[in-house]
């Protein structure tokens, strides 16, 4: 745990979302106007009325960054939570059961990875009447689980024929309380990077789906935001903050969950650990 | 005669900044002659392996040289340029890992292993590389037609004779091997001890042989150097060692391993820890854990070496009053 | 051999789940979606359109759901993905048919020269690792695969074709011209460029992470050290010891990470307008053209299991591990 706090890149990733995550709680406070409000005149530039300038649609573009946080965080981080979760109950008790069970759910594990899966999140979500974020959650689960779950079943395999394991096991444990006391706690790292990667991954898919317009076009985030900017021509119009500012903000925001799932991974793993 | 290898007051010390090392090799000095069969026993974390790699030239950092020398054949071995020294590996000195069921790369089949070994030292064809590693494969008894598989269609100890194969294909001086046998089966170490034994009896190549079970070196070594806490204690002729072990350590490794043809003993264990390296004793390293301490000196100063005439050395109290001695002041 | 069975095996169920999924998930959807269609067009829908969208459902109302399942399965097997409903009345084979060049030649590219620089560039900087090309090529890396690859698209198209005019701003090529001219190939490449790079420099930074990493965690094994003993010259040990062994993991990441590149590859195509089958895909979710999202999807997914496995055949080679059984 010190190792990780000395870590430059796992301070700078945690940085990243320190910042992030104190705009997205003090977003009122931040944020001058309300970002739907489509009462300024559209498409001004930078001002001091208008930090960012305006939208087409006459919303201001600052407001919208600085709540587009809030989305943006909580799908990262909801989504990561629970794909870590059904990460953690596939891979663990595939790996540590071993036998048909395993074939089962690793060969279930195999094809939902195999599965493009953004194609797969395209294809549901044009079936789906309602749109909005616990859509996109959900979708987002079911279809990024697979590649964690993969890793983490070969850690649990590994640690299956350990010593203590076996110790465990013998002296009568019963399976699930030896996974979770004994298996789970010595993966700590490798889940808590996987965590990470995987908010990565749905800050950027989901980014992607609102971006593509599958999203609730009328929230609020950074995706929509590009959609937007999209779809009325921002480019030819030469509205170039509006194009530049939320992709840049979700570059920054996957960074930093990024960083940390790389630092963590190192620090985790003893064979990268630095000189 | 000029040894074949002498090292000199040897430290090596562990660590990632330079002033702040943990010393694990604390001034050993040893010398290997021609064709002799050098033993060097010790508990895990003695530092014998860590002499072993300095001696044969592939100590890497967090391993550092501190001070001393390693003169082989009067070159000093840690004097040279990366590329000299590149140049005496296999082809003068020549190691064996401990546990070398992985050493041998995966993704290449036996034979070119031997043959870029070869080639790194100027044997560029190949066919004489595949003669010389046939030849070696009969020596070490394992069928030739194993020279076209993949190392994991090797078991762990036909991968073990491969890799001895290997260590001798340029006909070195001096082979290394740390433990060449301990993850192995009796059977098969007793097969494997044999095999080295023929092949120095031809070859006349000079081993140090690293292990933790002292019985075994008593029955191949010419003379054993026992280690502990980095430094040698004592070295003597393997036979006069078993016959009489003179270090409190010594005789408490002797006893810990029956021979199996002899009557049922009571096994004398060696109480305590292994010493931390960081934090050793003024005197005597192995002062906390010695049945025969002497109190008030063993403590506080260290043992100086004393030789007997008939090529023993012993670094104890005990002995201080006898024979000669070093005049080194500890 | 059974590594190769379990492979196909696993192509075998992922295709079915596939077809399946088409089938079931329009009839788990709140209303028929033939009612949700007719609806929307309002009764334009000709005979004809009506009877393909029951083709591409496999609604035929006589028969019973399974029954209805087998004549779905049938007809798709055989090809008949159906007719279009926005370009109707095209057949969806047909327009996947002049499509799929496009992104076939864009995510091959992309793939492949993000595979070979990547891995080059991780092994790079594992085996100087430390050095100052480390420090930078890891948070090059993270930053690199952290990035919307819409947004760079975006900002790509924005400099590269807009302002500086570099590349032509959209389509495929100029004017329909095919491969068959020098001007008209020249067309096509200077209208893939853009979208091929920016496709590539997205996929990079996985590599990148990925290879340093596994280089480093092999330049620890014990055969890495046995070769310095033996006292083979550092590129030697680079080559054949390091990088030969830390390709496969590698190799393998690659063959999972095909499906994502073809998500990439919908982000770039619609950005750019590229005309190939994801942005297809794109048009056909947005105008809800059920006959042609079922035949794309069914396409994407057959495509990236057949490359999965071809990628899991030459890894065969690469791994003697796999190629040759052990005896022990």
């Amino acid at each position: 745990m010190r190792a990780l706090l000395r870590n430059r890149r796992a301070l700078a990733g945690a940085s990243i979302l320190a910042f992030f995550g104190l705009v997205a709680i003090f977003a009122p406070l931040i944020a001058p106007y309300s970002p739907t409000d489509i009462n300024f005149t559209p498409m001004l530039g930078p001002s001091a009325k208008h930090l960012l300038g305006t939208t087409p649609q006459g919303q201001d573009i600052f407001s919208q960054l600085v709540y587009g946080s809030r989305d943006s965080l909580e799908v990262g981080v909801i989504t990561g939570a629970i794909i870590s979760a059904v990460q953690l109950v596939m891979g663990v008790f595939s790996g540590y059961a071993g036998g048909w069970v395993d074939s089962v759910l690793s060969s279930v594990t195999n094809v939902f990875l195999v599965l493009p899966g953004l194609v797969l999140l395209i294809v549901i979500t044009s079936y789906v009447t309602t749109k909005g974020v616990p859509v996109i959650i959900g979708v987002l689960a079911v279809t990024g689980w697979a590649w964690g779950a993969r890793v983490l079943r070969s850690q649990a395999i590994a640690l299956r024929d350990r010593p203590f394991v076996e110790a465990a096991r013998m002296s009568g444990e019963r399976r699930w309380h030896i996974v979770v006391f004994n298996i789970v706690p010595n993966m700590f790292g490798v889940l808590v990077a996987n965590f990470f990667g995987a908010a990565l991954y749905a800050v950027l898919a989901e980014a992607g789906l609102d971006f593509l317009g599958l999203g609730n076009i009328n929230d609020v985030s950074w995706g929509t935001m590009l959609y937007w900017a999209q779809s009325a021509n921002a480019m030819l119009l030469g509205e170039w903050v509006y194009l530049l500012l939320p992709g840049l903000c979700i570059l920054l925001l996957g960074t930093g969950f990024g960083l940390l799932n790389f630092a963590v991974d190192e620090v985790a793993d003893p064979r990268l650990r630095r000189v | 005669m000029a040894p074949l290898l002498e090292v000199r007051d040897l430290y090596v010390g562990y660590g990632w900044d330079k002033r702040n090392l943990m010393t694990v090799v604390r001034g050993v000095s040893l010398s290997v002659a021609r064709g002799e069969v050098i033993g060097l026993a010790g508990e895990s974390g003695c530092g014998k392996t860590t002499l072993a790699m300095a001696v044969a030239g592939l100590l890497e950092p967090p391993g550092h040289v501190v001070k001393g020398q390693v003169l082989f054949e009067g070159r000093d071995l840690l004097g040279l340029s990366r590329d000299e020294q590149r140049a005496l590996r296999l082809a003068e000195v020549s190691m064996v890992f401990q546990a070398s069921m992985n050493v041998l790369n995966p993704v290449m089949r036996v034979k070119d292993q031997f043959h870029d070994a070869m080639a790194a030292h100027g044997v560029k064809s190949a066919e004489v590389s595949l003669a010389r590693a046939r030849e070696l494969f009969a020596a070490v008894k394992l069928p030739e037609r194993f020279l076209d598989a993949y190392p994991h269609q090797l078991s762990g100890g036909m991968r073990q004779r491969a890799v001895i194969a290997l260590a001798l294909c340029l006909r070195p001086k001096l082979l290394v091997l740390d433990e060449p046998t301990t993850a192995l089966d009796v059977v098969v170490q007793r097969s494997i001890v044999q095999m080295l034994g023929d092949l120095r009896k031809e070859l006349g190549f000079g081993v140090i042989f690293v292990t933790h079970d002292l019985s075994l070196l008593v029955e191949i070594a010419d003379r054993v150097a026992i280690m502990y806490a980095g430094q040698v204690v004592e070295e003597a002729p393997a036979q006069a060692l078993y016959e009489e072990p003179r270090h409190p350590y010594t005789a408490a490794l002797m006893g810990s391993f029956p021979p199996v043809g002899a009557e049922r003993q009571r096994l004398a264990g060696l109480a305590g820890q292994p010493p931390d390296m960081r934090q050793l004793p003024a005197g005597c390293a192995f002062s906390p854990r010695c049945p025969k301490i002497i109190p008030g000196t063993c403590e506080v100063l260290s043992p100086t070496e004393t030789h007997d005439g008939a090529g023993r050395r012993v670094s104890c109290h005990l002995y201080a009053q006898q024979a000669e001695e070093v005049a080194q002041v500890g | 051999m059974k590594y190769l069975a379990r492979r196909v095996g696993l192509l075998l169920v992922t295709g079915w789940a596939a077809l399946t999924f088409n089938f079931v998930l329009p009839r788990l959807m709140p209303g028929n979606p033939v009612e949700v269609m007719l609806a929307r067009f309002q009764g334009k829908l000709t005979p004809q359109a009506a009877n393909a969208l029951e083709v591409a459902f496999g609604l035929k109302t006589k028969q019973s759901a399974i029954g209805q399942y087998f004549s779905y399965l049938g007809h798709t097997l055989s090809g008949h993905l159906g007719v279009s409903l926005t370009y109707f009345p095209e057949k969806v084979t047909t327009l996947i048919g002049e499509a799929l060049p496009w992104t076939l030649g864009l995510v091959g590219f992309a793939t492949v020269v993000a595979f070979v620089v990547g891995t080059a560039i991780g092994a790079l900087a594992a085996w100087h690792r430390g050095s100052a090309l480390d420090s930078v090529m890891v948070p090059t890396g993270v930053m690199l695969g952290a990035m919307p690859v819409f947004w760079i698209g975006l900002l790509v198209l924005y400099v590269f074709a807009f302002k500086l005019g570099w590349f032509p701003v959209a389509g495929g090529s100029s004017g329909g011209q095919g491969l068959t001219s020098i001007s008209g190939f020249g067309a096509v490449i200077s209208h893939a460029a853009l979208p091929a790079i920016t496709l590539t420099a997205v996929s990079l930074g996985g590599y990148i992470i990925l290879m340093r990493n596994t280089t480093i965690t092999v330049l620890q094994d014990d055969f890495v050290k046995f070769a310095r003993a033996k006292g083979l010259p550092e590129r030697v040990i680079a080559a054949r010891y390091a990088a030969r062994n830390a390709i496969l993991p590698n190799f393998t990441t690659f063959a999972l990470a095909l499906g994502f590149v073809v998500a990439g590859a919908i982000f770039i195509e619609y950005v750019f307008d590229y005309p190939g089958i994801a942005y297809l895909l794109y048009q056909a979710v947005t105008s809800l053209d059920y006959p042609l999202m079922q035949g794309i999807f069914l396409v994407i997914v057959v495509g990236v299991l057949i490359a999965n496995f071809l990628a899991d055949l030459l890894y065969v080679f690469l791994d003697p591990r796999i190629r040759v059984e052990a005896r022990r």
